[in-house]
């Protein structure tokens, strides 16, 4: 069987360059791709073959596919250390981690009796307690922990289980055997990251991914939504992603899967409690919201019942669930299971509350709050590392790092066991096992570890066929941590099957019926709003700033009296003239994306892309550019891109609430800035040239000559800048516009009776419309732009707040 | 025993009108089986709020739960209470040896709300202090029991310290309070607070009112007709909670209102919420206890639902922070 038309014999030292055939485990350090034997896994061999078939700037291509992939969707995720915070490119390995199905069924096996048995710790935790009154979990570790919301005792869950959406950490001890290394049950990250990780590492290895029987993700996140969407009590209800905002570092992610899933992404802001339900505040007013699926730490979700210091939760969210007005999931207190010193108690937990022994060991743990446990490690201090009790996460990724108990002096030791021992757990030292990375373009070992999700769907659990897996940066099976520059793979489970291809798509009984677009939350129609008013503003800046370079270039001196009139426009835009590109139009840009930022879930990847793309390149001009040509040419190059990515939104985005405000943004201070050009450069007492000054500000020069067959007059200028409803700059054209948004937006008509903001932009409009350009002196074009202004507000506290 | 008639008034005013704002109050004074009884408890509050409810939280301390309109400028909330308090004696010291008290603990299964576990562990407002820690190891030198350690500890508190209603505010954190020495009833049993659970002594927050008259010819009690706030310490298996209270050097036997008690003053704050948050505003809070004549009404009063009337309001004292515990 051999592929027609290639050679099925790979060259020799393409082989050995890859270094396949050096490839070697660490001693006693078990290996994915290899077995216990010293043989390469069968699994592996057509990634292998594939990996020799493949000249070295072929295989190359294939891997910036990849990282073409990630970036093009802007995948990062955001790293903080001493104080500042930076958002970092996504590292992939490439090389996904392969394991067979038979393997894999076993530690789902496992993982599905481990999520069970926290379902029934957490419902004793939260309700009678026998655990404790039993003597099986120690009061004083329950009652010290943070996370045990105490506010949330004896609060039933609304759709009967705590549990819904969880992760393990897990990993391959050195017999081989696979382990627990931490339990995620607060709001475990990752799944998304998983999905794009498969994505790329399948554009990377496309032919490979579809000869092979790799189990699909897409089921996994179909089933999990299905059973949200059957679990709401009424179908107009809404399910909700809760977000602590673009400044977590797992921001993107949420998005991502809001955006995957077709759930709304809110933050805590745009959420109030009412009668005991949960209500989203959007455009249209209050909506219930059914469903929450908490992607933030518990107590930070009601200031008012759990952490007062928190500023991004929502007053009253404990008192909705006490009522029984809102689902979610996790359930708060849910982080109260992550805790490293449960991991001592699960064992002996796990037959009294499952009938059984736990099918999976977790690492080896020890609380330190009791003598026996003191006594037990003095006397063997060996492989046993120190870290916090209540920490959470992976033993070797915590922050202080964990302390080796047999590098301590026996008295120091003692010391340490007698004052801190409750606030301490004992923890066998972790070493992983390691999968094939490709490095500087040759296979070696790398430890791996492995980030499980598991969800309960109407059939009960489900695991994720697949995961994030994190490699680790050196060949030290111990260390490994992604923020200290460790990357992550694609997991593939391997069937001797086939698999069956998933879609996303619910299987539906029934004519196809459209659904009704969901309304706009408030913050994300304020983001909007702003950052339609905020890339214009930029566009006009930039127009201001090219024409006073052009003319710098153009007539040295001569422009003189027009620069000094250019120089006073751009002070109305708070900006120094002085540089070529200045601070206040990167400011203005940057308040723009940040502005983008916030709705990440709400537009397309394109456009985002094409954004960030305007800033950094605005950036990397500001310091390079000499004033003149130089600059004038720079800033045609930005006005090309503000084009661009107008044009992408313009084309792309769905005509719904969304657009209408970012449009409303847009024509509104277009209107503004022309009505404001117009004032400053079309009067009577005007340098010579700062009429055709002012139709090139306002991109109408064309227009001009073809409907003007005479020079520039102050008349022809306020015609067709302002008045003319024909030329898409003029400020009526802007109105206009805005009085068709406007009619459509909630509320906007109601039995032909405008809105307050309705009935200001149709009297603008009336003015404007009735206006000569005999009669638009420099005052009245003033009280226009102020009148142009006022409008804002009243968009604002009709639908922003 | 003593029937009390109590008045307490809360009133904020704001520079502009504040936005709809949901509010706690752990006002209610507390059900105490055999020990203290709410007779009838009334709550006006003005405006009319647009939700009103009421829970029992974790610690068993009687919620009451308001979401008031958007745009008001204005709010007022008076509580009408009679509670029945009875006096108890403070007995023969059956409390743990102290050297004994660590295994008591530990032998003591159970999370209710009156278990000792909840009340060792540092809490953000109470975080151990090496001073405290080191202070309350020195006054309590050669103390047996628990009760003779609470005890020692609140007397040399009560000498150290100088009750100051100027120097400190609610949020100054007990290490500062200890510093400056002085302070108001929160600071007194914060402090002591730390210093217990340094001893390993369980101790909670106590939030209450106190009123007494004094004796003839002896000083009025601190803090007489206000919130006020003591230490309620868990002294053993047989011995139970015991209350003190260092701001006067005494054990709580009968004067003292409860409301309700928790790890520290955040458990049992008074007001929680935007009247906390929003700056802008000034506000007024007064406490006014008085013995009311004997009562023939008896039986089981425990849970009274609250009623939400209006009536004509009345003014009384100001402090300048209505949330600074004056006691």
């Amino acid at each position: 069987m051999e592929p027609a038309g290639s050679d099925a014999r790979p060259a020799e030292p393409r082989r050995a360059a890859l270094g396949i055939d050096t490839y070697a485990p660490l001693p006693g350090v078990p290996d994915e791709m290899l077995g216990p034997d010293g043989r390469i896994r069968p699994i592996w061999q057509p990634l292998l073959e594939h990996l020799e078939r493949q000249p070295p700037d072929m295989l190359a291509r294939s891997l910036a596919r990849a990282n073409q992939y990630l970036r093009d969707s802007g995948v990062f995720y955001r790293q903080y250390g001493s104080g500042t915070s930076i958002e970092r490119p996504w590292p992939l390995s490439h090389v996904p981690v392969l394991m067979a199905e038979a393997d894999w069924n076993q530690i789902s096996a496992g993982l599905i009796q481990r999520a069970e048995l926290l379902e029934a710790v957490m419902a004793d935790l939260y309700g009678p307690n026998q655990l404790v009154a039993g003597g099986h979990l120690p009061p004083a570790l329950v009652a010290s922990n943070p996370q045990w919301l105490r506010p949330m005792v004896g609060v039933r869950p609304r759709m009967g289980h705590y549990l819904h959406f969880i992760a393990f950490e897990i990993g391959r001890g050195p017999h081989g055997k696979w382990w627990v290394l931490s339990d995620r049950t607060q709001a475990p990250s990752g799944a998304g990251y998983a999905l794009e990780n498969r994505v790329a590492t399948s554009r990377a290895f496309a032919d490979l991914f579809s000869l092979q029987n790799v189990h699909r993700l897409a089921g996994f996140f179909r089933d999990f939504r299905d059973r949200l969407m059957a679990a709401r009590d009424d179908h107009d209800a809404r399910i909700a992603i809760l977000t602590p905002g673009p400044w977590n570092e797992t921001y993107f992610e949420q998005a991502w899967i809001a955006r995957y899933l077709g759930f709304m992404l809110v933050q805590g802001d745009d959420l109030v409690v009412e009668n005991g339900r949960l209500m989203v505040r959007t455009v249209s007013g209050l909506r219930p919201i059914d469903l929450l699926w908490r992607r933030m730490d518990g107590d930070y979700v009601d200031p008012l019942e759990l952490n007062p210091a928190s500023r991004i939760g929502t007053p009253g969210m404990v008192s909705a669930l006490r009522s029984g007005g809102l689902n979610m999931l996790n359930a708060l207190g849910s982080g109260v299971l992550e805790a490293r010193a449960m991991m001592a108690f699960l064992p002996k937990l796990a037959p009294i509350l499952t009938g059984q022994s736990l099918a999976m060991p977790n690492i080896a743990t020890w609380w330190l709050g009791a003598q026996a446990e003191h006594q037990a490690i003095m006397a063997a201090p060996e492989r046993m590392a120190l870290s916090r009790a209540l920490d959470t996460g992976l033993p070797f990724d915590s922050d202080p790092a964990p302390i080796l108990a047999a590098s301590l002096d026996p008295a120091e030791l003692q010391r340490r066991l007698t004052e801190q021992g409750p606030d301490l757990v004992a923890q066998e030292t972790v070493s992983l096992s390691t999968t094939p990375a490709l490095i500087e373009g040759r296979i070696v070992p790398r430890p791996l570890s492995l980030r499980v999700f598991l969800a309960r769907t109407a059939d009960g659990w489900q695991v994720m066929p697949g995961g994030f897996a994190r490699i680790g940066a050196t060949d030290d099976p111990t260390a490994l941590a992604m923020q200290r520059g460790g990357a992550a793979a694609d997991v593939w489970i391997v069937s001797d099957n086939e698999v069956p291809a998933i879609t996303m798509a619910p299987s539906r009984g029934g004519p196809y019926r459209r659904s009704a677009p969901s309304t706009l939350p408030s913050r994300a129609a304020d983001n909007l709003f702003w950052m339609g008013r905020y890339v214009e503003r930029t566009e006009q800046i930039t127009r201001i700033l090219r024409a006073r370079h052009i003319r710098e270039a153009e007539s040295g001196r001569g422009a003189e009296p027009l620069q000094a009139a250019l120089d006073k426009l751009l002070k109305t835009y708070g900006l120094e003239p002085g540089a070529p590109i200045p601070k206040g139009l990167i400011d203005t840009l940057s308040a723009a994306v940040a502005s983008a930022g916030q709705v990440r879930d709400r537009f397309s990847t394109d456009g985002w892309s094409a954004l960030s793309d305007l800033e950094k390149t605005a950036r990397q001009m500001a310091g390079r550019v000499a004033p003149g040509d130089d600059a004038a040419r720079a800033l045609s190059a930005i006005l090309r891109k503000i084009a661009g990515f107008s044009g992408l939104v313009h084309e792309n985005m769905y005509r719904f609430y969304g657009w209408r405000f970012l449009t409303l943004g847009r024509l509104h201070e277009r209107a503004l800035g022309t009505t404001g050009i117009v004032a400053a450069l079309a009067q009577p007492d005007a340098p010579h040239g700062a009429l055709d000054l002012c139709v090139e500000l306002g991109d109408s020069v064309l227009t001009h000559r073809q409907r003007f067959a005479i020079s520039t007059s102050r008349e022809t200028v306020i015609d067709l800048l302002v008045l003319d409803p024909m030329n898409p700059r003029s400020v009526r054209h802007q109105i206009d516009q805005m009085m068709a948004q406007v009619s459509e937006l909630p509320g906007g008509v109601e039995q032909g009776e405008y809105s307050a903001l309705g009935r200001a932009v149709l009297r603008c409009q009336t003015e404007v419309a009735t206006e000569t350009p005999e009669s638009l002196d420099g005052e009245a074009l003033d009280a226009l732009g102020t009148r142009i202004a006022d409008l804002s507000t009243l968009l604002t506290e009709a639908y922003l707040r | 025993m003593t029937t009390y008639r109590m008045q307490i008034a809360f009133q904020y005013a704001f520079e502009r009108p504040a936005g709809s704002g949901r509010q706690l109050f752990r006002i209610l004074p507390a059900t105490i089986p055999g020990r203290q009884s709410v007779l009838d408890a009334a709550i006006r509050i003005d405006p009319d709020p647009v939700e009103t409810r009421e829970f029992v939280d974790f610690f068993g301390t009687r919620v009451i739960e308001l979401v008031m309109p958007p745009g008001i400028t204005e709010l007022e909330l008076i509580l009408e209470a009679d509670v029945r308090r009875v006096a108890h004696e403070i007995g023969l010291d059956i409390s743990t040896p102290l050297a004994r008290l660590a295994a008591e603990i530990a032998g003591h299964r159970g999370l209710d709300a009156a278990s000792p576990h909840h009340f060792l562990v540092p809490t953000p407002r109470i975080p151990r202090i090496p001073a405290i820690a080191g202070f309350a190891r020195k006054a309590t030198a050669g103390a047996e029991t628990a009760r003779e350690a609470l005890e020692k500890l609140g007397l040399a508190l009560h000498a150290h310290m100088r009750f100051d209603a100027k120097a400190t505010d609610v949020n100054t954190p007990p290490a500062e309070a200890f510093e400056l020495r002085r302070g108001v009833c929160q600071d007194f049993a914060q402090i002591m607070l730390a210093g217990l659970r340094s001893l390993n002594i369980p101790a909670a927050y106590v939030g209450g009112y106190l009123r007494t008259l004094p004796p003839p010819g002896q000083p009025r009690l601190v803090g007489a007709d206000a919130s006020h706030a003591w230490v309620r310490a868990w002294c053993g298996a047989d011995a139970g909670w015991i209350d003190y209270d260092p701001t006067n050097a005494c054990f709580a036997l009968g004067d003292h209102i409860d409301i309700g008690f928790g790890r520290d003053y955040d458990d049992v704050a008074p007001v929680t919420g935007m009247m906390r948050l929003d700056g802008a505003q000034t506000g007024t809070h007064s406490v006014d206890i008085e013995e009311a004549p004997v009562q023939t009404q008896s039986g089981p009063l425990s849970w009274t639902p609250l009623a939400l009337a209006f009536a004509p309001k009345s003014r009384a004292a100001q402090t300048d922070d209505p949330l600074h515990e004056p006691g």
